[in-house]
């Protein structure tokens, strides 16, 4: 069987103002065809004002395993929230 | 000690979304894939009926609105593939699939297209049928499913309305137009019945599957839900639902209606429908036509590639 062109993924910026956000992803041979497939497959209706594209191969991540360790080290450290200090009612813009 | 096993229930079990990298028993992959593969194999046949009709649109707004519809059948197509590819498919393996008759497609696209009224009670029907299937997948237990689901659905609105448009439109024109809406209409009500799929009591995978989330619910709960939404929106149009013996049911809040032909269904399904040889071969000839540009993109990429370690 052929090989086929390679994966890539597809994050978007719906508007100004806002993040690139993960849509999906495509296969094509470079990144400027990436970066049309892109534009053909993800923002038919004014979805996008920016595209990224990324080759998936390129890509490293946490495992997503929630229980995973990775994340424990922020866990047990309350005191980073503001709502761990009491503080009275009566103290205004606090 | 809570095993991979247990956290994956839990996640099902608390109905949160199960994700790409997550272990999961092979049986829930594997019919995710098949799921996801056969919805997306839809999506790309599905091109072929209304494609039929883009050159002979009666018009440029019509024909606009066509090419739109298809040209979204397409995309639907990649967002269910691209979601497919997260649990390890490949992409080329998937068209193989497809191509070579391993993997099956809905059976409603293996029914012809034989007038323009056709585009508008597939739209309103085939399209109505697709949107009561498919909202509950928005919820789907596999996250990425369930995200193409969402994008989808937003999209498949469009396709019933200008659908149900353009019948009302052929409504208020000659008698034979009205005539054309009710023979697409005949044609087309009990093979939209159909794509839900077999009665409950021949749907031995239901239970699992809905235990697992990947289901939402029966095949015959759908299916009751959309003749009770078409019953009305039918009557609207004025066409006459093929089917003497449907009609309200007080006691149950339902529309009662005649039993389905699940030997057609199952000769459509087996290959036997009027036009399954022309779709999977207009498919396969569409792949090999393509080989060329698909082998010319990957040399010209190489080539760049080759420059720009050179330079």
């Amino acid at each position: 069987m052929e090989r086929g062109w390679p994966l890539w993924e597809v994050f978007l910026r719906s508007k100004r103002g806002l993040n690139h956000v993960h849509v999906g992803s495509l296969h094509a041979a470079d990144a400027q065809m990436a970066l049309r497939h892109a534009r053909d497959l993800y923002t038919r209706r004014n979805e996008g004002v920016s595209i990224w594209v990324v080759r998936s191969a390129d890509i490293t991540a946490s495992s997503p395993d929630e229980k995973d360790p990775f994340f424990a080290p922020s866990g047990d450290k309350v005191y980073r929230h503001p709502t761990f200090y009491p503080i009275p009612d009566d103290v205004p813009h606090m | 000690m809570t095993t991979v096993e247990d956290h994956f229930d839990a996640t099902i079990g608390g109905n949160r979304r199960i994700e790409p990298r997550d272990w999961m028993p092979d049986g829930y992959r594997a019919t995710v894939i098949r799921q996801i593969a056969q919805h997306a194999h839809s999506e790309i046949i599905g091109m072929q009926p209304e494609g039929n009709w883009i050159t002979r649109a009666p018009s440029l707004r019509r024909k606009a609105i066509l090419l739109a519809k298809v040209q979204d059948e397409a995309g639907h197509g990649l967002y269910l593939y691209s979601a497919a590819e997260t649990l390890g498919a490949d992409r080329a393996d998937l068209t193989e699939m497809l191509i070579s008759g391993r993997q099956k497609y809905s059976s409603i696209f293996n029914y012809p297209t034989l007038s323009y009224a056709d585009v508008g009670v597939i739209g309103w029907l085939v399209d109505g049928a697709a949107i009561c299937n498919q909202v509950p997948l928005c919820r789907s237990s596999y996250g990425p499913y369930a995200r193409a689901m969402i994008r989808i659905c937003k999209e498949e609105s469009f396709h019933q309305r200008q659908g149900y448009e353009l019948l009302l439109t052929m409504m208020r024109g000659s008698d034979a137009q009205r005539q054309m809406v009710q023979d697409a209409t005949n044609r087309f009500w009990w093979p939209s019945l159909m794509m839900f799929g077999p009665p409950d009591d021949a749907s031995p995978n239901t239970a699992r599957s809905m235990a697992w989330g990947v289901k939402r619910h029966t095949n015959d709960e759908l299916r009751q839900r959309f003749v009770d939404m078409t019953v009305p929106q039918a009557a609207k149009l004025g066409v006459t639902l093929p089917d003497p013996e449907l009609k309200w049911n007080a006691g149950r809040g339902h529309y009662d209606f005649g039993s389905i032909d699940w030997e057609e269904f199952a000769a459509v399904v087996a290959g036997n429908g009027p036009c399954n040889a022309q779709r999977v071969a207009v498919r396969r000839r569409a792949h090999a036509e393509g080989a060329w540009v698909r082998e010319a993109a990957s040399a010209y990429a190489a080539r760049q590639a080759q420059r720009k370690r050179a330079a």
